[in-house]
C-alpha cells in the first residue's frame, strides 16, 4: 500500500463514465470536490458533507457511494459513474430520467443527481425490486421540494418500463 | 400522476406541460452557483464563527493564520466596520446590525473573521490558527427570559431585549368580550425551524477599485428591496452594486433571502483581498447560522357565542427574532397582519405584538412566513372552542367562515380578500375527501381501544406581499414621517428578435418552481405560437434587467403577479403586431387573429402572415411601420396592483393581494408504546384561483406538505439553556425522508382572483400553514389533551398520554448508562477502569509528567506545567465531522499520592468549549495497578451542535487510545497514578 504524505499531492487516475481521467489530489481531498473541481463533473452536488442528504451519491465499482465521504485517493484505479453518464446520448434522456420528468419528480433538481444514481444502481442490481425496496433506497436521500411521492411514482414507472422492455416514452 | 403534454396549439395555460427546466437538471448540467465558470484568480473564503452564544471579544489574533502559505487575506470585524455601514434595521432603534461580530458575539455561529485563501481547504486550515479570546456573558435564550428586565440587554444602547411593542384595536373588542357568552383562550409556542434547502448559500464577489463598484453573484432569492440594504451597507450607490443570480438555485423556501449579510462580507473580502472571492456555505454553517423561522409565544383568546361563533379575538404575540432585528424582520410578525382572523368573519380584534431579541441566530424568510405561527394558535383555538362547547369542530368552522357573497371582503385588520367560496370548498372537501368514512373509521379504531384522532384546519393563504406591510410596526405618526411604502412591482419583458422568435425575461429568480415552463405557456397563448417557441430567462442581473424592490421569489407571487405581468407584456407586443398586421392584411385591428403560429384575418385564414415574419418586421423594415411608438421590438411592463395601498391611519393594512383558501382534515393514530404518530389519511383542499399548471400546483402542495410534516414532528433548531445550538447536523436537525411523508389526497376548487391578470393566486406556502396545526388538532383529539407546542416528538406525545408508559418488554435491555444532560450544552458522563503492569507510584509519576503526557495523549501537541497542580495542554482531536485544536486547562485537587485525585478543567477552542470534573483512583493489585475513573462534563459550541450524539462514543475512544498508549509506556518504563482517564477525556471529549 502506498504511503501518502499529508502535504503532497498524489496522482489519481480512474475511469469516469467510461473515459479515463487523471489529476492530483492531496490525501484529504474529497472525491466530491475532485469530481467537481478537477474533473469538471459538476452534476454531482454536495448538500451536507456528512453523508446524510445523499445528493452526492455516485457509483464506484458498481456500488452506490457517498462521494462526500470518500477521499479522491481512494478512487485510484476505480470505475466511477455519475449523473453525467446516465443519458444515452446528448439531447436524450434515459428511461429513468424521462420518468422523472413525466412525474414531476424534481423541482430544483439539486438532490436529483444522487437520487438518480441510487435508483439506477438499484435497478441494475435488483431488476425486480418492489416498491418497498424502492422506498428503502430513497430513504437515503433528502428532498425538500417534491414531497417524495412523485419520485416514488417515477421510479415505479421507470422500473416497470425497464422490465417490460417498453422504453418508449 | 402522469402529467401528460398539451396537445395541439390551443390554450396551453392550465395544462401540465413538461417542464423545460428538467432535461438539463436530470443530466447534471444545471447551472447552480458552484457550477459556474470561475475567474482564474478566484480565491476561496471560509468564515470563522463564534463558539460562544454571548461573549465580549477581548482579542482577535490572526497572526499565525496570516502566515499560513496560501492565505491571501483575513478580514475581521474591525475591517468590516472601517469599510462598510451596518445593515439597515427596519425599526427605529439604536441597534447596530453588522454582518459580523464587532467587539461582541451575540449568537453561536456569528461570523467573527473571514479567511481568503487559495482554496477552501487552506482557508479552513487558517481558521484553526485564529485565536479569539472571549469573555463569556450570560446568554438570554428564551423569549420569556428576554421579557425579564432582570436579564442584561443584548444591545446596551437599546437597553432592553424587548425591542418593539405595538398594540392594535380594530372594531370594539372590549365590548365584544364583555358581551360574550364565553371567553376561550389558548397559549401555544411555535418552534424555530426552517425548510433548509439542500443547496446551501453561495456568493461570488469582485470589487473594481477604479469605479468603486461591486459585482456579486449569489443564490439570493429576493426580495430585491434587500439590494438597497446591501448598497447602503457597502456604501455605494445602487448602480455600483451589480447583483446577479445564477440560472439555477437548489431550493430556497424563503431561506436564501438570508444569504444577504454574507454578500456584504464576501464583497468586502474581495475588496480587501484584491481578487474575486467565492464562498460556498457548508451544511454545518447553514444549520447553525443561516436563518430560521421565528419562534413565537402566542396567547389567543376569543369571545364566543354559545353556537361557536367568534365575535372577537385578542392576540398577544411575543416574537423572538434572535440576536438582531435583521431586515426584513419584524416582517414575520406583520406579514399576516391583515389575516389575523384567518378564514373567519370576526369583526373585532385586539392585538399586542412584542418583538424580543435573544442569543440565537437572527431569523428571516421561511416558507409560510408568519402563517404557521398564526394558524397554530388560531386553529388550535377553533378546535378548543368546539371541544369546550361540545360542538362538532366542522360546525364551528362553518359558522365562522366568511360567506361567499361577502367577497371582496375587508377583514377587521384591513386585508381585502379577493375571492372565495369557503363553505363551498369545505363541503366539496368533506364530500370528495370522504370525511364521513373517516369518522366511521375513528369510531372503529377507538372501539378496538386504539388512540385515533381527527384534526382540521381552515386557512387563508395570503400571496403577493404588499411591500408596505412591515411599516405597520411603526405608529401612524412614524409612518407619516417616513413616507408611505406600498405596492408590489412585478416586471416582465417580452422581446422579438430579427428572426421573429420570442424571448421573455422576468425578475422572478425561481429555485426550482418551473417558472420558465409556465411563462412559455402564458406568452404562447397570447401570441398564438407554441410554448416551445418561447425562450424564457428568469435569473436577474440588476445592471441589465428590469427589476424593482418586489422582484424575487417569495410570498408565492409568481403565478398571481409575475406570470400575469408577462401576459400583459405579451399583450402589449401583440397589440403592436396587430396594428402592423392590420395594415398588411387590409383589415381592422380588431379582426387580426393570432393562432397556430400565424397572424391572420378573422374569418379568412388564407389571408395570413407567418408570425415570425411579422415579428421580425420592426427590425428589418421599421420605416414602413411608422413612428417609434408603433415598433414591435421589446415591451417591458411594470405592474403593481392598486389594492396594495399603504397601511392607513387606523393601522388597517392590506398585507397581501391574493388570498387562497385551504381546508385540511386528517386522521392519525398514536402508538401507545412509542408515542409515534402515524398519519392514516390526509386530505388537503386548495382554492388558489385559476390554476396555470396543475402538475406544478400539486408539486407545491406536496412539497409544502412534506415541509410541514417536518415542522409538526421532527424539525427544531433546539438550543441548550446556555445558548448552545443542539441541532447542527442532519443527524440532529431531522428532515423527513420518504419514510416519514405520506402522500396527501389533493383536492381543488377554483375561484378566480379578480385582482390578478390571470385570475391566479399563490399556492406555495399554504400547507406549511395548515398542516402542522391540522396534525396537532388530530393528535389532541386522539389524546384528549391539547397540544400546545411543536414539534410533536415521541417523548412529547408520551408525556401527554394520560396512561402510564407500558412496561418495557422483557427482551429489551436498557442502555447501561443514560447520560443525563447537565445545565445547557451537551451533558456527558462516564466511568471505567484499566489495569497496568506498574506500581501506583510509577503510574502517578508518569501522569504528572508533562513530557510523558504529551507523548501519550491522542492528538497532543504539548503539555505545559503551569504549576504543580495545573497543567495546560494543546491538543487536536475530532468528533464526528468536526476536528479542531483546543487549549485544555486541568487543575488537580484532593491529591492523595499515589491513591486518588480530583481533576477539574476547561477546554477552549474555535469549535467549542467544555468544562467538568472527574475522579481518579489507583489501587494496587497483584499484577500491578488498577486505575478507575469517573467524570461528568458539559460541552458547548460547535462540538455540541454537530458532534453531540457522537460525544460519548468519541470520549470512550479517546480514553481507550490513551490507555493503550499509557499501557505501552507503563510496560516500557515506569508508571503510576491518577489523572489519565479524565484528562484524556477532556482532551478528546471537548472537541
Amino acid at each position: 500500500m502506498p504511503r501518502l504524505s499529508r502535504d503532497e499531492t498524489t496522482p489519481v487516475r480512474f475511469t469516469l463514465n467510461g473515459a479515463p481521467v487523471s489529476g492530483r489530489a492531496e490525501p484529504r481531498r474529497l472525491l466530491s470536490d475532485f469530481l467537481r473541481n478537477e474533473c469538471g463533473a459538476t452534476g454531482t452536488h454536495v448538500g451536507c458533507e456528512h453523508g446524510v442528504c445523499g445528493a452526492c451519491t455516485i457509483r464506484i465499482g458498481g456500488t452506490m457511494a457517498r462521494s462526500c465521504l470518500t477521499l479522491a485517493v481512494q478512487a485510484e484505479g476505480a470505475t466511477i459513474e455519475t449523473v453525467e453518464g446516465l443519458a444515452p446520448q446528448p439531447g436524450r434522456l434515459s428511461v429513468l430520467q424521462e420518468a422523472f420528468r413525466r412525474h414531476h419528480a424534481l423541482q430544483c433538481g439539486f438532490c436529483t443527481a444522487g437520487i438518480l444514481m441510487s435508483l439506477d444502481t438499484l435497478f441494475l442490481d435488483e431488476p425486480d425490486a418492489g416498491e418497498v425496496r424502492i422506498r428503502d433506497v430513497l430513504g437515503g436521500h433528502l428532498c425538500r421540494c417534491t414531497g417524495y411521492e412523485p419520485i416514488v411514482q417515477a421510479a415505479i414507472d421507470a422500473q416497470s418500463r425497464l422490465r417490460s422492455g417498453n422504453t418508449d416514452v | 400522476m402522469d402529467l401528460g403534454v398539451a396537445a395541439g396549439s390551443g390554450r396551453h395555460t392550465g395544462t401540465s406541460r413538461l417542464r423545460v427546466e428538467d432535461a438539463a437538471l436530470l443530466c447534471g448540467s444545471g447551472k447552480f452557483i458552484d457550477d459556474l465558470a470561475e475567474p482564474v484568480n478566484l480565491a476561496h473564503a471560509a468564515i470563522l464563527r463564534s463558539s460562544e452564544p454571548h461573549a465580549l471579544i477581548r482579542s482577535v489574533n490572526v497572526g499565525r493564520a496570516r502566515e499560513l502559505p496560501g492565505v491571501h487575506a483575513i478580514i475581521t470585524g474591525e475591517d468590516v466596520r472601517n469599510l462598510s455601514s451596518p445593515l439597515v434595521v427596519g425599526v427605529k432603534l439604536p441597534m447596530e446590525c453588522w454582518p459580523i461580530a464587532i467587539d461582541r458575539v451575540r449568537y453561536f455561529g456569528e461570523p467573527v473573521a473571514i479567511v481568503v485563501a487559495c482554496n477552501r481547504y487552506v482557508a479552513e486550515d487558517a481558521l484553526d490558527l485564529i485565536e479569539i479570546d472571549y469573555e463569556p456573558l450570560p446568554a438570554v435564550v428564551t423569549p420569556q427570559a428576554a421579557l425579564d428586565q432582570a436579564n442584561p440587554p443584548l444591545h446596551d444602547a437599546v437597553g432592553s431585549n424587548l425591542v418593539n411593542e405595538r398594540r392594535f384595536s380594530y372594531g370594539d373588542p372590549d365590548a365584544a368580550f364583555a358581551a360574550a357568552a364565553r371567553r376561550i383562550a389558548i397559549s401555544v409556542a411555535y418552534p424555530r425551524n426552517a425548510v433548509t434547502p439542500i443547496e446551501t448559500y453561495g456568493v461570488v464577489a469582485r470589487y473594481d477599485p477604479h469605479e468603486a463598484s461591486y459585482d456579486v453573484t449569489a443564490n439570493f432569492q429576493g426580495p430585491f428591496s434587500i439590494h438597497a440594504v446591501l448598497s447602503r451597507a457597502l456604501k455605494v450607490p445602487g448602480n455600483r452594486l451589480r447583483l446577479r443570480t445564477p440560472p439555477d438555485s437548489g431550493g430556497s423556501f424563503g431561506v436564501k433571502q438570508g444569504v444577504f449579510p454574507s454578500i456584504v462580507l464576501i464583497a468586502l473580502a474581495a475588496r480587501v483581498a484584491s481578487r474575486p472571492v467565492k464562498w460556498i456555505e457548508d451544511r454545518l454553517e447553514h444549520l447553525t447560522a443561516s436563518v430560521s423561522a421565528t419562534n413565537r409565544l402566542v396567547t389567543l383568546e376569543a369571545a364566543v357565542e354559545a353556537d361557536g361563533r367568534m365575535t372577537a379575538l385578542s392576540w398577544d404575540q411575543v416574537e423572538d427574532v434572535g440576536a438582531y432585528l435583521r431586515a426584513p424582520e419584524p416582517a414575520t410578525l406583520y406579514r399576516m397582519h391583515g389575516n389575523m382572523t384567518g378564514a373567519y368573519a370576526i369583526p373585532n380584534v385586539a392585538i399586542r405584538n412584542r418583538v424580543v431579541v435573544t442569543n440565537k441566530t437572527p431569523t428571516g424568510l421561511n416558507r409560510g412566513f408568519g402563517g404557521p405561527q398564526v394558524y397554530f394558535a388560531l386553529e388550535r383555538l377553533t378546535a378548543k372552542i368546539a371541544t369546550e362547547l361540545g360542538l362538532d369542530p366542522i360546525a364551528v368552522i362553518r359558522r365562522n367562515l366568511i360567506p361567499a357573497n361577502a367577497f371582496p371582503y375587508r377583514t377587521a385588520t384591513g386585508a381585502l380578500y379577493d375571492s372565495g367560496d369557503y363553505a363551498g370548498a369545505l363541503d366539496a372537501a368533506l364530500r370528495d375527501g370522504r370525511y364521513a368514512q373517516l369518522l366511521t373509521r375513528r369510531d372503529a379504531m377507538r372501539a378496538q381501544g386504539r388512540l385515533y384522532g381527527i384534526g382540521h384546519a381552515a386557512v387563508v393563504e395570503p400571496s403577493v406581499s404588499n411591500m408596505g406591510y412591515v411599516s405597520t410596526v411603526m405608529t401612524p405618526a412614524e409612518r407619516m414621517k417616513a413616507g408611505p411604502k406600498n405596492g408590489a412591482q412585478a416586471t416582465a419583458t417580452v422581446a422579438l428578435d430579427p428572426l421573429g422568435s420570442v424571448s421573455v425575461h422576468v425578475a422572478s429568480v425561481p429555485q426550482g418552481q418551473g417558472h420558465r415552463t409556465v411563462l412559455g405557456q402564458v406568452v404562447a397563448d397570447v401570441l398564438g405560437i407554441r410554448p416551445d417557441d418561447v425562450q424564457v430567462v428568469t435569473d436577474l442581473d440588476t445592471a441589465r434587467d428590469a427589476w424593482s424592490i418586489a422582484s424575487g421569489n417569495y410570498s408565492s407571487r409568481f403565478a398571481p403577479a409575475v406570470s400575469g405581468t408577462a401576459k400583459l407584456a405579451a399583450e402589449r407586443i401583440r397589440d403592436k403586431l396587430a396594428a402592423i398586421a392590420a395594415a398588411q392584411l387590409n383589415v381592422t385591428v380588431e379582426d387580426v387573429n393570432f393562432a397556430d403560429g400565424k397572424v391572420s384575418a378573422s374569418g379568412n385564414p388564407d389571408n395570413a402572415i407567418p408570425f415570425g415574419r411579422l415579428a421580425a418586421a420592426s427590425h428589418w423594415a421599421p420605416a414602413t411601420i411608422g413612428d417609434d411608438a408603433a415598433q414591435a421590438l421589446r415591451e417591458t411592463v411594470y405592474w403593481t396592483p392598486p389594492q396594495l395601498s399603504a397601511p392607513d391611519a387606523q393601522d388597517g393594512v392590506n398585507s397581501s393581494l391574493c388570498h387562497g383558501f385551504i381546508f385540511d382534515f386528517c386522521g392519525v393514530e398514536i402508538e401507545r408504546e412509542t408515542g409515534r404518530v402515524v398519519i392514516d389519511r390526509y386530505v388537503t383542499m386548495h382554492d388558489c384561483g385559476t390554476i396555470l399548471h396543475p402538475g406544478m400546483v400539486d408539486g407545491q402542495v406536496r412539497g409544502g406538505f412534506a415541509n410541514a410534516i417536518g415542522a409538526a414532528f421532527y424539525e427544531e433548531y433546539a438550543y441548550g439553556a446556555d445558548g448552545a445550538l443542539l441541532a447542527g447536523t442532519f443527524a440532529d436537525y431531522l428532515v423527513p425522508t420518504v419514510a416519514e411523508v405520506p402522500a396527501p389526497d389533493i383536492l381543488h376548487f377554483e375561484t378566480a382572483s379578480p385582482f390578478t391578470p390571470l385570475g391566479a393566486k399563490g399556492v406555495g406556502e399554504g400547507n406549511c400553514m395548515s398542516t402542522p396545526v391540522a396534525l396537532a388538532n388530530a393528535v389532541s383529539d386522539a389524546l384528549g389533551v391539547g397540544v400546545e407546542r411543536l414539534p410533536m416528538t415521541p417523548s412529547m406525545i408520551r408525556a401527554l398520554c394520560s396512561e402510564a408508559e407500558p412496561a418495557r418488554p422483557a427482551s429489551v435491555t436498557p442502555p447501561a448508562s443514560a447520560p443525563e444532560p447537565a445545565t445547557g450544552g451537551r451533558g456527558l458522563t462516564g466511568s471505567g477502569d484499566a489495569r497496568f503492569p506498574a506500581t501506583r507510584q510509577e503510574l502517578w509519576d508518569t501522569l504528572l509528567d508533562p513530557d510523558t503526557l504529551a507523548r501519550i495523549i491522542p492528538g497532543c501537541h504539548s503539555v505545559a506545567r503551569v504549576s504543580d497542580t495545573h497543567f495546560r495542554a494543546d491538543v487536536t482531536l475530532g468528533v464526528g465531522p468536526v476536528k479542531g485544536r483546543y487549549t485544555v486547562d486541568v487543575e488537580l485537587s484532593d491529591l492523595v499520592e499515589p491513591a486518588s485525585a480530583t481533576l477539574s478543567g476547561t477546554a477552549r477552542g474555535a469549535l467549542g468549549s467544555g468544562s467538568g470534573h472527574g475522579h481518579v483512583r489507583l489501587e494496587e493489585t497483584g499484577e500491578g495497578t488498577r486505575l478507575s475513573y469517573d467524570y461528568e462534563a458539559r460541552v458547548g459550541g460547535k462540538v455540541a451542535a454537530v458532534g453531540g450524539r457522537l460525544l460519548d462514543g468519541a470520549a470512550r475512544m479517546v480514553i481507550g487510545q490513551f490507555f493503550k498508549a499509557l499501557g505501552r509506556h507503563a510496560s516500557k518504563a515506569s508508571g503510576s497514578s491518577s489523572m489519565p482517564g479524565w484528562l484524556a477525556w477532556l482532551f478528546g471529549g471537548a472537541r
